[in-house]
């Protein structure tokens, strides 16, 4: 018989804590398979965030940090600085670094940290409980606006890739997605850019990951397709998907 | 003897702290502290090591919680309103045992205060400052020598017990220059072991994780207990204070940091106007030397606490009396300097007209 495909050595063989129909788990598997192709994993640190992917230090097998809610890329800033023979990776999702982490993922890529960061964009705040996100759609409905977002009380949702493209310090940003298996595909090749990127001593490399949460959106967790649906529909009109920086730099 | 340098207090605890091994600094400016993070800035790439000018405090203790992960000797510092900033990063810290080592150069408080030389900071530093159950280690400097001798202290008992440590100075003892001698050999980490749980390149060893978090029931539980056992260990190796006159001593004068000096000269004063008087010095703030003090509070009928804030450590010291000796508090927050002649005036009323016990008076 023929091996044709198996867990990638990055990842442990540990149960999921993720519910049904969550991207999580396919973004760890993704950055996993990208780790042990680009052979890092024993040199490889990871910073968990505090959300759903407060776990993951549990789940990659590669020395892990997990600390304050949005400081993971201050974090990683002083893992890098201080073992610049390490690959630091900072997974985020989209309260921890695009709000209470805003400060320190502008200035990682305005220091043009050499870190990679996996920004993972549900527009909701899951682990919580489905409060308004900064990227909660206009309308879109949370436990902190019922009748759904609205411009006079709460704004816009941020555009985190857009807005870092502005800063010379960004060396790599994409948005990708995982709804659809094209995106997967996509996500993937992006993140090992992304990786290979701080290989190269390029700087800071930032993927953003459209992801699914059915169960704080309120989708059927029993027809998965209603989530994929929501970002096709409502989340990639506000949020293109696509390269928004790649700076070439020595 | 070793040579002797004179130096600013803020650049000698800065050069303290890299001949101690300190080889990663964050930091952010705040008045009166700025010539840490600036003699840092040039001088830790002489040595091999980083500076990074964080965007806020609270980054710059995150990438020293990131950094201290690592094993590596690291440090942050600021002065009163920039180290409430660094509490939350200082929790997280101490939950997660890293020994990282923090300068506090206090100022008036709360709130932005003034820029001058205080110790409002004395509850924060040593009730943990930050959320949850921990201690860090805490020395209170008095001259700009032991402002360059202290983080070797810190870094040792930090790295033995892997907790936080800092070190509680002011304003004052930050800007003021004096002859300082380092005391210490220097350390060259290259030559440190490197602590089996630190974060790096590895090739055969399993993973390794710090986190402050066990969301298990019981899981926290038996974190801080298994750390409260390193606090016993602590407090029984790790006091430190200083003691003068206190022989024949009625009075005994309990001061820390620049209030300890400014009572050197008042008890001096006291002692040509036959008073007799003695000064006991908590140098390590937490562990406080409470034991020590229970000792002197047999024999001696009293106690004058004095402290630049409203009156912190005074509560430290009459959980140590326990109302065996009579406690007095001569106070000034709000970065007042205290005057020698002050505070010999306080003694001459406890003496002469019976001035009221702490405890009555509040």
């Amino acid at each position: 018989m023929q091996l044709l495909n198996k867990k990638p050595e990055s990842l442990l063989d540990v149960k999921m804590h993720y519910c049904p129909g969550c991207g999580h788990g396919i973004i760890h598997r993704l950055v996993a398979e990208v780790m042990d192709e680009l052979g890092i994993r024993a040199r490889t640190i990871g910073v968990a965030p505090v959300g759903c992917a407060v776990f993951a230090d549990t789940y990659f097998n590669c020395d892990m940090i997990q600390g304050p809610h949005g400081r993971g890329p201050a974090e990683a800033t002083g893992i890098k600085r201080a073992k610049p023979g390490t690959i630091v990776f900072s997974y985020q999702g989209d309260g921890d670094l695009a709000s209470i982490g805003m400060a320190e993922i502008v200035h990682a890529a305005i220091r043009s940290e050499n870190i990679t960061v996996i920004f993972v964009n549900n527009a909701i705040y899951g682990m919580t409980g489905g409060q308004m996100a900064p990227t909660t759609l206009m309308g879109q409905k949370a436990t902190t606006c019922v009748d759904g977002r609205n411009a006079k009380q709460a704004g816009y949702p941020i555009k985190m890739c857009e807005m870092l493209a502005t800063v010379d310090g960004a060396t790599y940003l994409e948005r990708t997605t995982v709804h659809n298996a094209p995106g997967v595909l996509k996500t993937k090749a992006s993140l090992k850019k992304a990786f290979q990127n701080q290989i190269d001593g390029k700087g800071f490399s930032m993927v953003e990951v459209l992801s699914m949460c059915p169960t704080n959106w309120g989708t059927r967790l029993d027809n998965p397709s209603e989530a994929t649906k929501f970002v096709a529909e409502g989340m990639l009109p506000v949020f293109p998907l696509g390269v928004y920086k790649d700076a070439q730099r020595n | 003897m070793a040579e002797k340098k004179l130096m600013k207090g803020n650049e000698a605890l800065s050069e303290g702290a890299i001949r101690a091994g300190c080889r990663f600094f964050a930091g952010y400016p705040i008045t009166p502290q700025n010539e840490i993070p600036e003699y840092m800035s040039w001088r830790l790439p002489q040595v091999g090591g980083a500076f990074v000018q964080a965007e806020s405090e609270v980054s710059a203790i995150n990438m020293v919680y990131g950094a201290g992960a690592t094993g590596v000797r690291c440090m942050t510092s600021s002065s009163s309103p920039g180290i409430s900033l660094k509490q939350e990063g200082i929790s997280y810290a101490a939950g997660a045992d890293l020994p990282i080592f923090i300068g506090n150069v206090m100022r008036g408080g709360p709130g932005l205060g003034n820029i001058a030389g205080a110790q409002g900071d004395y509850w924060q530093a040593t009730r943990g400052g930050g959320h949850g159950d921990y201690r860090t280690f805490v020395m209170a400097p008095n001259s700009v020598t032991e402002m360059a001798n202290f983080p070797h202290k810190c870094f040792e008992v930090s790295f033995k017990y892997r907790l936080p440590s800092m070190v509680l100075a002011d304003g004052i003892l930050g800007q003021m220059m004096e002859p300082v001698e380092f005391k210490h050999p220097e350390i060259d980490p290259s030559t440190l072991t490197e602590p089996d749980w630190a974060l790096g390149v590895n090739n055969n060893r399993a993973k390794r994780i710090v986190k402050s978090y066990d969301l298990k029931e019981g899981g926290v539980e038996i974190m801080v207990n298994e750390r409260v056992k390193r606090y016993r260990q602590i407090e029984a190796a790790e006091t430190i204070y200083e003691e003068k006159m206190l022989e024949d001593a009625e009075i005994a004068l309990v001061a820390y940091g620049i209030s300890a000096r400014v009572c050197v000269a008042a008890m001096k004063l006291a002692r040509e106007k036959g008073l007799k008087v003695g000064l006991f010095r908590p140098i390590t703030l937490w562990p406080f030397p409470k034991a020590r003090l229970v000792e002197l509070s047999k024999k001696m009928k009293h106690f004058l606490v004095v402290e630049m804030s409203l009156g912190q450590m005074v509560e430290d010291v009459q959980l140590a009396l326990n109302g065996r000796s009579q406690l007095h508090l001569y106070a000034k927050p709000g970065a007042s300097v205290i005057t020698a002649d002050e505070i010999y005036k306080a003694m001459d009323n406890i003496v002469k007209k019976g001035a009221k016990e702490y405890a009555a008076a509040k």
